[in-house]
């Protein structure tokens, strides 16, 4: 009796290892968790970035040749894996920096996810990533960019897209061309909100400008989600700066353009730090009175039939609206996590991490305009770059600066309705 | 006094009466029957949606938007009701609260899976652009709603005070049993104050929706407000929530120009807290 049961359970047992590893071998799946605001106030960017991620999964698990050298595109599956498949689990920030930590940490300890991407607010991949650091998993960040975000000293954070200091620089020697060919840029005024997307970009920009010699004559605070914004527009139009640098998530964005029409103030040169700028519903609920915005974008379709387009395509079969800036930077951020774990031939996170050091994509390797992806010690991308773009229908940004870049000629002043 | 710090003004009065328009309906459920309507926000943004959905399908602007917004909305109220209302008004204060935040959630995130996170919005010049009268500017979509709110107010005070059916839905809200001797039903008298309550609130996010963006998270934004006007008004009064409104739309307004925006929801709060400290009933509110 004894022992028959003892065979029993030593065949219940056989069986149960011959079926787990049999499932092991067939379904070798990649698991990565990606934290965006998919409700709250900025789910129109996470909903986007959703989709953005989507298409990546796409482009890597099935076979796309036409995609030149973007790595992972020809075959189906990590050929670093045996041809293994990526899954990404989804988890909501809800827009709160707490709630974003809490779903990092059920993300790798409930789902065992072997790295991280996310999270679109830089206040919540603040918070995520601690976690990410403290447990020794990958995070890799493509969109968010405040600057302190690769300050920490942390071991396990990358981030591939440019921060507020690229861009300061950008804007600085943006307004430095346009000054030479006769536009006023003398007196700057920063509008942003308090988060720390908001107060860190705005500070970065400050003191970079000062450094150049050209002080912030007007500072125009707000807090986000704001139900009114008549009295920030009247202080601009009583000091009337010659450029209004405006740093604002999309609900923001789109209460300022719609206030400063029925307020009827233009100011002459409008400098958006896309954000809320960028997202497609704000084109599509603003656009056309925000005619002759400029802003920053590293994102540009290219010419048709190129990788580039063809990814723009997919990614419109698929949201139903057009690329912008915000998705393609994250897009791009999980293809460096995701060519990483491709290299590294193995899901251990030490390996990913060694991978992502020794990352070094070559600007044809990539879908957005960097000169490359490389990470310095703080793990923060020294090749990425970016351009100013402008709304000059109110419906598609165009680039204009730099030069090399240009498609159209800046146009000013700014038109708005 | 500088033109623009009555552009200032203007402008804070224009939003104090949208805060009074939406503020309405809260007052009347939440004075009248201690019903502390969480999902009051999210009304607002139904009604929104409605003018939002009349603008793309036929054109219309409010004219059609908002009579429809307060006749749906109407009708919700009153499922809302019956549906959930009655019972959980038998329940503890904690059922309420739990009850009607759930509700807002139910109403946020079916919009959310219906029209998708984007921002959405109606043409600026739905309702006739912006007047300039001595370089003042006016939107008159924000008049239109100013106006309007100021109309309900009236017609609100007038069918409580003066209206038999004002003073039976009164005497429910003061005694239900007692009321029922009388031979007043309170059910339907409650029935009726929800469903004016709501058709208030959504003829509120249709007015609302001609110059605020329309997203399915914007009851949220919009919520707090309301709160805040009903109780310094005092609760079930709707005289005081207008006064309240107007009061915060210029306290708002003319603090956020002189001082800064980051600092205009602390003085107005603060402000809020140091009058209540006085006078706990709020503005108009019956001790």
């Amino acid at each position: 009796m004894r022992f028959s049961k003892f065979v029993a359970l030593l065949s219940v047992a056989a069986i149960s290892v011959g079926l787990a590893s049999g499932a092991l071998a067939q379904q070798k799946t990649v698991k990565i968790g990606a934290v965006f605001p998919l409700t709250g106030n900025a789910a129109s960017a996470g909903v986007h970035a959703k989709y953005a991620i989507e298409v990546a999964l796409d482009i890597i698990n099935n076979a796309h040749p036409e995609l030149g050298n973007l790595p992972l595109a020809k075959n189906a599956g990590l050929a670093g894996l045996g041809g293994a498949k990526v899954e990404v689990v989804f988890a909501d920030n809800q827009g709160s920096p707490a709630t974003g930590q809490n779903q990092a940490l059920r993300l790798i300890t409930e789902e065992k996810v072997v790295a991280l991407t996310g999270a679109y607010q830089s206040g919540i991949t603040l918070t995520a990533s601690a976690i990410s650091e403290k447990y020794g998993i990958p995070f890799v960040n493509g969109e968010s960019v405040a600057a302190n975000l690769t300050e920490r000293g942390f071991k396990w954070f990358f981030r591939t897209t440019p921060v507020a200091t690229d861009f300061a620089k950008v804007y600085y020697d943006f307004l430095t061309d346009m000054k030479a060919s006769g536009a006023k840029t003398d007196t700057i005024a920063l509008v942003h909100d308090t988060t720390e997307y908001g107060a860190s970009v705005a500070n970065t920009i400050s003191t970079i400008f000062k450094e150049k010699g050209l002080s912030i004559a007007q500072d125009v605070a707000y807090t986000t989600n704001a139900t009114d914004v008549q009295s920030q527009v009247l202080q601009l139009k009583d000091k009337k700066p010659d450029v209004v640098i405006m740093i604002s998530y999309t609900s923001d964005a789109i209460l300022f353009a719609k206030t400063m029409q029925a307020l009827d103030y233009k100011p002459p040169m409008l400098l958006a730090d896309d954000a809320g700028y960028s997202d497609p519903s704000f084109l599509k609920a603003v656009g056309k009175i925000s005619q002759g915005a400029f802003n920053r974008s590293s994102w540009s379709v290219g010419a048709p039939g190129s990788p580039t387009a063809l990814i723009a395509k997919m990614y419109k079969e698929k949201s139903g609206d057009e690329m912008d800036d915000t998705a393609a930077r994250q897009m791009q951020g999980f293809f460096v996590l995701i060519d990483a774990i491709d290299r590294a031939g193995s899901t251990d996170p030490a390996k990913i991490q060694a991978a992502l050091k020794a990352t070094d994509l070559k600007p044809d390797q990539l879908m957005i305009g960097f000169k490359g992806v490389k990470f310095d010690d703080k793990g923060q991308n020294i090749l990425a770059s970016g351009l100013i773009i402008q709304l000059q229908d109110g419906e598609n940004y165009v680039a204009v600066f730099p030069k090399a870049n240009a498609e159209k000629p800046p146009v000013m002043p700014y038109k708005g309705w | 006094m500088s033109i623009v710090l009555v552009q200032v003004i203007v402008g804070g009065l224009l939003l104090g009466a949208v805060y009074a328009l939406f503020s309405s309906g809260l007052t009347l459920v939440w004075g009248m029957m201690n019903v502390v309507n969480f999902a009051h926000g999210d009304f607002v943004m139904l009604g929104m949606y409605v003018a939002y959905v009349v603008y793309t399908l036929f054109g219309g602007g409010p004219l059609f938007g908002a009579p429809l917004a307060t006749l749906l909305l109407a009708t919700l109220g009153v499922i809302v009701y019956f549906g959930l209302i009655r019972d959980i008004m038998k329940g503890p204060m904690l059922a309420q609260i739990l009850g009607t935040f759930g509700l807002a959630l139910l109403l946020r995130y079916s919009v959310f899976w219906w029209f998708g996170a984007n921002f959405l919005s109606l043409p600026e010049n739905l309702v006739g652009g912006t007047f300039d009268i001595l370089g003042i500017r006016i939107q008159a979509s924000r008049l239109l709603a100013g106006v309007v709110a100021l109309l309900v107010t009236l017609g609100l005070h007038l069918l409580l005070t003066r209206s038999t059916l004002g003073s039976r839905m009164l005497a429910v809200a003061e005694d239900s049993t007692a009321a029922q001797l009388m031979g007043i039903r309170p059910d339907s008298m409650q029935a009726i104050a929800w469903a004016i309550a709501a058709g208030a609130t959504g003829l509120a996010g249709a007015l609302i929706a001609t110059f605020f963006y329309v997203v399915p998270t914007v009851g949220e934004t919009l919520g707090i407000v309301a709160f805040v006007t009903v109780s310094l008004g005092g609760f079930g009064s709707v005289p005081g929530a207008l006064i309240a409104g107007l009061l915060i739309g210029v306290i708002e307004s003319l603090s956020g120009y002189l001082i800064g925006a980051i600092y205009k929801d602390m003085v107005v709060y603060a402000l809020f807290l140091g009058f209540l400290w006085f006078r706990p009933q709020g503005l108009m509110g019956k001790t």
